[in-house]
């Protein structure tokens, strides 16, 4: 018994951590950061590495509009700890296209229309380019669940399922 | 969220000297539901002891034909095991009912069973709440309950475990591998999750200072007669109102064993072995899988806006033994109910 709950007083006195310094690869190039430990790498991103590619939508793993890829794996930026991912390989939306042309993704979102406001538009190309690298959706619904982490405001569904279907197809 | 040291542990033994020497550490593995009730404020640890990188993410056969699951297996790597999907797909079916893919590239197998209540009380501070502030009341109780629970709460606390992963756990009779400053232990499933009572501030019996090294599962995984189904507000992406794991083996036409834990009804994964008592050597029907039902709700106690839970969860409970009874699991991607 006895463990400390959430809400009595802080015991210690926190002393300001000094920040910490990691070694990222953003989209193909070495960086070196020196980060607060609470500092998500969506802030990092979007405040330090100016890559506003990547959107804030709820800040809380609700939404998805924050989805980077982080070696090879779709994650959700916001609940990500920048100091964790010290060493990784990230890749963000403005890493997509590859000598100028876009990545097949990308294109089939235009081709088809896949965005309105285009607020959700980035976390969705990263979720959709991680969910064809994991090779499990096969079906529009299996593609439908398994992008159920992509929240679209505007209700751009049915033309992103068919984006993906798209991709698929090319890549 | 408050300013907070940041370590990494280098071995287990290493992890368990930095929380144990410290007041108010926390282990961070997937950090999904930390930095959230962080973010909010709910949960403010002083440091937090990064776990992510320690050797604990394997998956192996043990000498009994059971399974060995480190504790920071991601939840998606799990799901997709081969191990998992031939040996145990109760197990895959219901991870993959949870959160989203990204979350579940995040989230480990250990911090899936250390996951808080999902309460809108619990994470809001300006709100009273027994399990967040032992003492200050149960906002719940009065207020908003559709997402309660049902069986097993008592006046200090009715919110509910919201993991999936787990119900199928403790229907399996999985067992937690833990370390801490007095050693290991193991702890049967059924026991790690705590009811309420008095004390809702306590999730776990988890020990202070302790750390989760794996999940452990029998040779027995049911892949035949088996069903995860749950039952939520949108067909995809949210939190169980209720979830039914039913796990069935048959003989000669009649049970021979059966399995059955609720999820989204209970401050624990809600397991009834009443009901599987009952079943055992019963031809898998209707009536038989009524009179389950009817033993898992026997004590249930609705609140006024989750009344239809109890309802809910006896259909389900019916639905879910029907559908491994005739070996037609729910598919996670077919948002139609089988
Ligand atoms: C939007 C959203 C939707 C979700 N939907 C679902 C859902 O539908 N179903 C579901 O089941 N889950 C759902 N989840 C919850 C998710 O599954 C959990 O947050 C996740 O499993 C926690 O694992 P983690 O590794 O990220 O834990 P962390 O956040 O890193 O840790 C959680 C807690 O466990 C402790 N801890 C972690 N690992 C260990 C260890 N090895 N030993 C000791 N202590 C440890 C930490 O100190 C912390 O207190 C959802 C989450 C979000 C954000
Ligand atoms: S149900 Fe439990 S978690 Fe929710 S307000 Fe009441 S005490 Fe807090
Ligand atoms: S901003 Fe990260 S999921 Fe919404
Ligand atoms: S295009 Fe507007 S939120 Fe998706």
């Amino acid at each position: 018994m006895a463990r400390a709950t959430a809400r009595e007083p802080v015991q210690d006195p926190i002393p300001i951590p000094e920040k910490i310094s990691i070694q990222i690869t953003v989209n193909g190039k070495a960086t070196e950061l020196k980060v607060a430990p609470w500092t998500t790498l969506l802030d990092a991103l979007r405040d330090r590495l100016d890559l506003t590619g990547t959107k804030k939508g709820c800040d809380h793993g609700q939404c998805g509009a924050c989805t980077v890829l982080v070696d090879g794996r779709r994650i959700v930026s916001c609940l990500t700890l920048a100091v964790m991912k010290d060493g990784a390989q990230i890749v963000t939306v403005e890493g997509l296209a590859k000598d100028g042309e876009l990545h097949p993704v990308q294109q089939a979102f235009i081709d088809h229309d896949a965005f309105q406001c285009g607020y959700c538009t980035p976390g969705q190309i990263c979720s959709a380019v991680g969910l064809l690298a994991e090779g499990k959706a096969k079906s529009a619904d299996e593609i439908r669940e398994l992008m159920s982490g992509n929240i679209c405001r505007c209700g751009a569904y049915p033309n992103i399922v068919a984006a993906i279907q798209q991709a698929m197809g090319r890549s | 969220m408050i300013n907070f040291q940041y370590s990494r542990a280098t071995d287990v033994a290493d992890a368990v000297q930095q929380i144990a020497a410290s007041t108010s550490a926390k282990f961070i593995a997937g950090g999904t539901n930390l930095i959230d009730l962080m973010k909010d404020d709910v949960e403010r640890p002083t440091r937090l002891i990064d776990i992510s990188r320690l050797p604990l993410k394997q998956v192996q056969q043990t000498a009994d034909g059971g399974l060995h699951i480190g504790a920071l297996v991601p939840n998606s790597d799990l799901a997709y095991h081969p191990l998992i999907e031939q040996h145990y797909p109760l197990v895959s079916s219901a991870i993959r009912a949870g959160a989203s893919q990204q979350l579940r590239n995040m989230a480990s197998t250990g911090g899936n069973l250390l996951q808080r209540t999902r309460c809108a009380y619990f994470y809001d501070t300006a709100t009273p709440c027994n399990k967040r502030e032992p003492g200050s009341g149960c906002s719940a109780l009065t207020g908003a309950q559709r997402m309660h629970a049902i069986l097993g709460a008592s006046e200090a606390c009715i919110a509910v475990h919201p993991s999936d992963l787990c119900v199928t756990l403790v229907a399996l009779d999985a067992k937690v591998h833990v370390a801490g400053p007095a050693g290991a232990r193991v702890i049967p499933f059924q026991d790690f999750h705590r009811l309420p009572g008095n004390t809702p501030h306590l999730d776990t019996n988890l020990h202070p200072h302790e750390i989760i090294t794996a999940i452990e599962l029998p040779a027995q995984g049911f892949a035949k007669n088996y069903s995860y189904l749950k039952i939520r507000d949108r067909l995809s992406y949210a939190f169980a109102l209720v979830s039914v794991a039913a796990a069935l083996e048959l003989e000669g036409g009649k049970i021979k064993q059966a399995r059955l834990a609720l999820g989204g009804v209970a401050h624990k994964p809600w397991r009834v072995h009443a009901a599987e008592a009952a079943l055992q050597g019963q031809v898998p029907d209707g009536t038989a899988f009524a009179r389950a039902a009817d033993l898992v709700l026997k004590d249930a106690k609705g609140y006024p806006h989750n009344m239809f839970k109890i309802d809910l969860a006896r259909r389900a409970t019916i639905r879910t033994l029907t559908q491994a009874a005739k070996g037609t699991p729910q598919p996670p991607s077919n948002k139609k109910i089988m």
